[in-house]
């Protein structure tokens, strides 16, 4: 018997679904729970479908099963979008007085609590989703106390009035389940299942992807972020926003995404660490300028929190559809850091490192990451996020003095200079004697525009000297799970990897060994060659069509590998992963079509 | 260094290649003044230019700058000042950058009123590619592209400026280098966004807006005798922006109420300055997460 618990509430979008998910998810993880979150929402405010989906164990979790447990429907739409995931023994809570009986299958158990009713009686119908919450606690034998603490965290700031409100809504809910159905632990125990939410001493903190990115620019001295609000993105703003301000720093919302990006590119120039995020239709816009902070030489991080595309796509579904775009985008040719955060917890620890990345080689930086990391609060030990253990490294800033070193034969900075390394020196404004000009046009060392061609060969050739250089000094190390001698090796980026994991636990169960390789650093990379060379087969996962990461790979090793990609807008969830996988192993699968676009998962 | 700097320490040892009599040197002349006469430092200034021949003013003054993307220059401007509020930000370009291209930030950047001067080489054609009609062309203007003229309103930016809530709107003429200038330099001085449209003839490629048209036409309404301005005085201000049947030099309007968009939102820090690790409270971020 499992011994996680999958809990989700779904209704319309504006009855308050996701604030409600996030209660109970805070719930858990004060409890000492671990807690992995996911969403389905539509793009709008009113209207449309919309879940709050919670995996909880007292082990860590890091991925979506396609099981659910313990469901509030708030509607019965929500059953029906759900009852895939129901089995027997899985327990739908309803409201029976919303006008509607919830149609559940047969095995399913049923439980009507009057939400609306008890919210009134607590003291406004408003609370009829915390009353639920109580309902959901008494019959997973979750203790009170920890949904009170998440209510007064929630409504704190409302007043001790609400929160007693609310507390009491919890405690209606709580009751009535115990009262009207006192053998409820039985009946799902027929099928197998008895709900627990044990506690732990444990004490986790909870965030999401783009928390975790705002929280690692803060850490790393950013002082200056611009953007324009876009979904999934816009979290990194909203979080920045009423922070950075105590460090001295700002965020300024942009008229568009062409500003955004010219307006960090402008701090940076002045010597802030700037940065902005965006999302697909965003990044298009800040490809005019891309090209600008590289050949100007600019330090500047740019996060991508990939959608669905093209054009404006589905704007609130997973895609990891931009990576071409962000390895090659631009017109001419033009050298970048490419990171993809392959966890929440990693979404921290890649934002402070693309900061130092940009600095010390003053090349802008793509910080990649999803709509499924965004959207995902998961819970994390506080040590994972070790403030002391960060680093800031300026790079090439010289000072008054230091200038000096610097100059031509006539006494002006050389800010482009052609250095062995391909890092020239860099002097902010105010910096005496470093007065300087860059430019989009081709330059020479002062930053004039040239066209003569032994300097522009010499000024190309010392920028992409700059990534070779940071391909001998950095560490660009994917990371390595599984059985090294496992003969199938399977390659991801980004936000899949812990579906993979997870989905190797379940392949272990059935005898099928698996290398994994989850890749952070998507340019520069690591040379996998070894890797493909000693598995039998290697199959890449990723949200896309047409396997944009398997084209690098096979160009990479040049072999052909073999592809499992999933473009529903749905994330990988473990258990169909491993199935897939497994599929593959066993031959069962035919093989992907040369270039073509592999497997295709349909929902 | 700043109290003998004279406005020959803003120019670079690079020659301009605008075409001889361009109103672009009247122009940059008149920039520079305004940067000494206002007691910058060459070291302490910031200009950020745009694309076409205006864009090139980056390379022929000497101080830091960035040549920046077609029509962006606003944008790179905001981001330094507010970034760097102890240095001096000038942006320059032409009517392509600002009114066409980059309109869209021009009137963001006008209401945003970040304390630095925009300046705009308005030459009323695109002379970097030859000669096609640019958005504040007249009507009936025959360019390469407009055969029988452009047949649709010129912008008339002073109007944008003032729609947005600019809080500095001025024009001058790259000839009168003196009131060029000390235009330019109210600009400088001026708390928020110092917007100031210049009349800066492309000789090569207008013939219609001419050093003689300007000459003959622009009336100073800080300086004629027969007009009585108030550049306080709003009402005044959108009067003689809206005149269909004259163009005016000077300080049409000024907000003496400005606050720039810094003191609005508490900016005044230098953020290029950091420590060398996380924030010393740091952890209080991921205690929030509890």
């Amino acid at each position: 018997m499992p011994e996680d618990l999958n809990w989700a509430i779904g209704g319309e979008a504006g009855d308050g679904i996701a604030s409600t998910g996030k209660i109970f998810a805070q719930a858990l993880s004060r409890a000492g729970r671990h807690v992995f979150t996911s969403k389905e929402f539509a793009s709008r405010i009113r209207g449309g479908y919309t879940a709050y989906k919670i995996r909880t164990d007292v082990e860590r979790v890091q991925s979506v099963v396609d099981r659910l447990d313990v469901l509030i429907a708030l509607t019965q739409r929500t059953v029906d979008e759900n009852v895939d995931e129901l089995h027997p023994g899985s327990v739908v809570i309803y409201d029976g007085e919303r006008s509607w009986e919830a149609e559940v299958p047969g095995d399913v158990v049923g439980v009507d609590v009057p939400l609306k009713h008890l919210a009134e009686q607590a003291g406004g119908a408003i609370m009829r989703n915390v009353v639920a919450l109580g309902a959901a606690a008494a019959i997973a034998d979750f203790p009170l106390d920890c949904l009170d603490e998440a209510l007064r965290k929630r409504f704190g700031d409302k007043g001790e009035q609400i929160v007693d409100g609310n507390r009491e809504a919890a405690r209606l809910g709580a009751e009535h389940v115990r009262e009207a159905y006192p053998d409820l632990n039985g009946r799902t125990a027929e099928y197998g299942h008895e709900y627990r939410l044990e506690r732990t001493d444990a004490d986790y903190v909870l965030l999401n992807g783009d928390e975790a990115v705002g929280m690692g620019a803060l850490a790393a001295g950013c002082r200056f972020y611009a953007g324009y609000p876009i979904t999934p993105a816009t979290d990194v703003m909203e979080y920045l926003k009423g922070r950075i301000e105590r460090y001295g720093g700002t965020v300024v919302q942009a008229e568009d995404e062409l500003s955004a990006v010219n307006l960090a590119l402008g701090a940076a120039r002045g010597g802030a660490r700037a940065m902005t995020a965006t999302s697909g239709p965003g990044i298009d816009l800040m490809a005019e300028t891309f090209g600008l902070v590289a050949t100007s030489e600019t330090p500047l991080v740019i996060a991508d929190v990939m959608r669905s595309g093209p054009s404006t796509g589905m704007p609130t579904k997973q895609e990891q559809g931009d990576l071409d775009m962000l390895l090659y985008g631009g017109h001419g040719e033009v050298p970048r850091f490419v990171l993809a955060p392959t966890t929440v917890g990693e979404c921290f620890h890649k934002t402070v490192e693309a900061f130092n990345l940009a600095e010390r080689y003053q090349t802008p930086v793509y910080l990649v990451a999803d709509l499924s990391l965004a959207v995902t609060e998961r819970t994390y030990e506080p040590g994972e996020f070790d403030m002391g253990a960060v680093e800031i490294e300026r790079g090439k800033i010289v000072d008054d003095d230091e200038v000096g070193e610097w100059l031509d034969g006539q006494g002006r900075f050389r800010p482009h200079a052609d250095t062995e390394d391909g890092v020239s020196p860099r002097a902010l404004p105010g910096t005496v004697g470093g007065t300087h000009m860059s430019t989009g046009l081709e330059h020479d060392e002062l930053g004039r525009r040239t066209e003569d061609t032994d300097v522009r060969v010499r000024q190309v050739d010392k920028r992409d000297r700059k990534v070779d250089t940071a391909r001998e000094r950095e560490d660009w190390s994917p990371r390595e799970f599984g059985d090294v001698d496992a003969e199938t090796l399977v390659v991801s980026w980004g936000s899949n990897e812990g579906a993979v994991l997870e989905a190797m636990n379940l392949l272990e169960e059935r005898g099928v060994d698996v290398r994994f390789v989850s890749v952070p650093y998507l340019f520069p990379r690591a040379d996998l060659s070894e890797h493909v060379e000693a598995a039998e087969r290697t199959v890449v996962v990723e949200c896309n069509a047409t396997g944009q990461f398997a084209d690098v790979l096979e160009h990479d090793v040049l072999q052909r590998v073999e592809r499992i990609n999933k473009y529903t807008g749905v994330r990988f969830e473990a258990d169909e992963l491993a199935e897939e996988i497994a599929a593959r192993v066993d031959g069962e699968h035919e093989p992907d079509t040369v270039g073509g676009s592999g497997e295709v998962q349909a929902e | 260094m700043s109290s003998e700097t004279t406005f020959v320490d803003f120019k670079s040892d690079t020659q301009p290649t605008w075409c001889p009599g361009c109103g672009d040197f009247g122009t940059m002349n008149g920039m520079m003044k305004a940067l000494a006469n206002t007691g910058n430092d060459p070291d302490d200034t910031f200009i950020v230019a745009g694309i076409g021949c205006s864009g090139k003013i980056g390379t022929y003054m000497h101080s830091y700058a960035l040549h920046g993307v077609h029509g962006r220059a606003l944008p790179v401007g905001t981001g330094v000042k507010l970034a760097r509020p102890d240095v001096e930000v000038m942006v320059a370009g032409g009517d392509g950058d600002g009114y066409s291209i980059g309109a869209g930030h021009f009137v963001h950047a006008v209401r945003r009123n970040v304390d630095l001067s925009y300046v705009v080489m308005d030459n009323r054609i695109y002379g970097l590619t030859k000669g096609q009609f640019s958005p504040t062309s007249r009507e009936d203007f025959e360019t390469a592209t407009s055969p029988a003229g452009p047949k649709q309103p010129p912008v008339n930016p002073l109007a944008l400026a003032l729609a947005a809530g600019g809080t500095f709107i001025a024009q001058t003429f790259s000839s009168d280098v003196q009131r060029h200038a000390e235009i330019v330099q109210q600009a400088i001085e001026h708390d928020g966004f110092g917007f100031v449209n210049v009349f800066s003839p492309c000789v090569t490629f207008n013939d219609v807006d001419t050093y003689e048209y300007f000459r003959g036409s622009l009336v100073d309404v800080n300086e004629d005798d027969e007009v009585d301005h108030d550049p306080a005085d709003f009402d005044q201000a959108t009067e003689r922006i809206l005149d269909p049947d004259h163009e005016y030099q000077g300080v049409l309007y000024q907000d003496p109420d400005s606050v720039p968009y810094g003191d609005s939102h508490g900016l005044g820090e230098d953020m290029s300055s950091i420590p060398e690790g996380a924030p010393e409270d740091a952890t209080d971020l991921v205690r929030e997460f509890y």
